[in-house]
């Protein structure tokens, strides 16, 4: 794709963000399905900073999805009833929990890397699972609701006004886009992708293969934590499943449905996702197989995802 | 204490000679064809329901017989058509392939057979207590264990004292020496991927037995099979073996002094496997 092109495409995903409460309806969605497509969105673009950028594989990015929820969750319920505080808290908690962990696992590689992050995610859920008085168990923690924010000046009602949560979703989803799509251009994300392309020669050029991993992986976990506290406070609830391995199955799922290569393939991917979900699921029970079906064949004949669909169109 | 202390060490084993089934017939494939099949829970789940529906005609030693069959049959199908177009491209598109495969498995067994569990009916004579000291020594848990020696012994047979058998280990050491050799080794590939699934749906049998019937039975008892080849070493199968028996008991001694871990230890051991030793217990350097 030409720089004008990718500028133009920018451009109009934009435009269908920033208008989205207002044409969802039209074609027979509603407002807060378009916030959950958004938050699923960014936890699969967050993902796919480490996948599709940086080569590396984690089963267990839900482990910091739960933990943005939990953490929001929690503060607003027993701390402080703030939402803007609740997200820094669940933010906070992730990237923490990510940097400490991703430090102890960042030597492995392949499916041992991907298992690990695994286990990690499951001792978590386990917690969340167990610590029936914090968490509420099985039950998810619920008893709480999104706080409206008080900017001084005014008052954002992000609790009663659908319209209002989805800008202050998109506003989340805007910064993190953006810083991530900064970090790509930068040499640093240069070198991410060159890890990615070939890591034994990256090595032999110098670069500290592994530092640039852990970066990668932190910026990637601490964008899918605030995903996760938004998720939480889409819901106004926190479910251990969040933290399940299958969620990160999930996310991953998005993004390669998507295209793992493109910049705003997961974007796609979880909008399919989503949407497939949402309207299969008021068909049949059986949604599973179909999303199942659905990304075996784009696993056999469109591994590039829909975006690659375009992409080879535009090579032509 | 001793006695709850016996009851759960020999529970874990029991459970652990289980996950071993399981996951010998995930590490089957894994080391020859570098799949790495998250459709074997699926699988798994695919041999219980069989067997299930089978039992009214043959009854429960015939569906024993006949289910892990055809389960293997399945599965020789799904590699031929969804798995071998995969096998020249980055081996992250065979996982995300069979991670797709499971949700169509576990939905499709929620489609044919509905959601509820299902009772699945054991022999009377193996379900009573062998003895009234040693209570928890039910026949099942004792044939539970009987058939795992049993088809572990087949397995050992099968791979060093026939033809297909000694293909599978030289495969699995250099594949494609093996080709070059003259071995069609697509056939091998996938008569490797059909045994691994008659595990599979082996231990899905016993597992309905044991843990009753429902489409979720593959998808909970997935993870521990992974961890099992994880903590015993990829690409040696007497590690797998340890690694099941080993999660077993640990699981199971767990039970007694903090409970609501039993779960999560599987997981901390795993963790601590990898950082310590990435190449697990038997396992060799470099595999991955």
């Amino acid at each position: 794709m030409t720089t004008i092109n990718k500028r133009g495409a920018d451009a109009a995903v934009w435009l269908l963000l920033l208008t989205m409460p207002y044409w969802l309806n039209w074609v027979g969605g509603y407002t807060s399905l378009g916030s959950r497509v958004l938050v699923l969105a960014l936890a699969a673009m967050s993902l796919n900073f480490l996948l599709g950028f940086t080569g590396v594989l984690s089963f267990g990015h839900a482990a910091y999805f739960g933990l943005g929820a939990y953490g929001v969750g929690l503060t607003i319920k027993y701390l402080v009833p703030n939402t803007l505080i609740g997200i820094a808290v669940g933010v906070i908690a992730g990237t923490v929990a990510a940097t400490a962990i991703g430090a102890l696992i960042v030597r492995l590689r392949g499916i041992y890397f991907a298992m690990v992050t695994i286990a990690f995610g499951q001792v978590f859920y386990f917690i969340a699972y167990r610590w029936n008085s914090v968490t509420g168990g099985d039950d998810g923690l619920s008893g709480w609701q999104r706080v409206p924010i008080d900017l001084g000046f005014t008052t954002v009602d992000i609790l009663g006004n659908d319209k209002a949560l989805y800008f202050l979703v998109l506003v989340c989803f805007a910064v993190a886009v953006g810083v991530m799509a900064a970090l790509l251009r930068s040499p640093f994300g240069r070198t991410l992708l060159a890890i990615r392309e070939n890591e034994r020669r990256a090595r032999f050029l110098g670069i500290p293969v592994d530092r640039h991993i852990w970066l990668s992986w932190v910026i990637s976990c601490l964008f899918v934590s605030l995903a996760g506290t938004l998720y939480a406070l889409l819901n106004n609830f926190a479910d251990p499943h969040d933290l399940r391995w299958d969620q990160s199955g999930d996310f991953v799922i998005m993004a390669v449905l998507g295209g793992m290569r493109a910049f705003w393939g997961p974007l796609i991917g979880a909008a399919i996702f989503v949407v497939l979900q949402d309207y299969i699921s008021s068909e049949t029970a059986n949604w599973m197989s179909f999303i199942g079906l659905f990304f075996v064949l784009v696993v056999l004949f469109f591994p590039r995802g829909v975006f690659g669909i375009f992409q080879r169109r535009a090579a032509r | 204490m001793t006695q709850l202390l016996l009851f759960n060490l020999f529970n874990g084993l029991i459970i652990g000679a289980f996950y071993a089934l399981m996951a010998l017939g995930l590490s089957l494939i894994l080391n020859l064809s570098g799949v790495i099949n998250f459709a074997h829970g699926g699988f798994l789940a695919i041999g219980a329901y069989l067997a299930y529906t089978l039992m009214p005609y043959i009854g429960f030693w015939g569906a024993l017989a006949v289910a892990p069959v055809l389960t293997a049959g399945l599965g020789l199908v799904v590699e031929r058509v969804l798995i071998r177009p995969l096998y020249g491209r980055d081996p992250l598109y065979s996982l995300l392939l069979t991670f797709g495969l499971a949700f169509i498995l576990e939905d499709g067994t929620r489609y044919i057979w509905g959601p509820a569990t299902l009772p699945f009916a054991i022999p009377g004579w193996l379900s009573s207590p062998l003895s009234n000291t040693l209570f928890f020594l039910t026949g099942y848990r004792m044939f539970m264990v009987a058939l795992v020696i049993a088809a572990v012994i087949g397995l050992f047979l099968i791979l060093n004292r026939t033809r297909l058998g000694m293909r599978i280990r030289a495969g699995t050491l250099d594949l494609e020496t093996v080709s070059v050799l003259g071995i069609n080794t697509r056939i091998l590939r996938n008569l490797n991927f059909g045994l691994g699934i008659y595990l599979a749906g082996l231990a899905g049998v016993l597992a309905a037995g044991m843990l009753g019937l429902q489409p979720t039975i593959g998808s909970t008892l997935i993870m521990p099979s992974f961890v099992a080849i994880i903590i015993g070493g990829l690409g040696s199968l007497p590690g797998t073996l340890l690694g099941g028996l080993l999660i077993g008991v640990a699981s199971g001694v767990t039970a007694v002094f903090f409970p609501s871990a039993s779960e999560a230890v599987i997981y901390v051991i795993m963790g601590l496997v990898l950082l310590v030793r990435p190449r697990g217990l038997l396992g060799e350097e470099g595999r991955f």
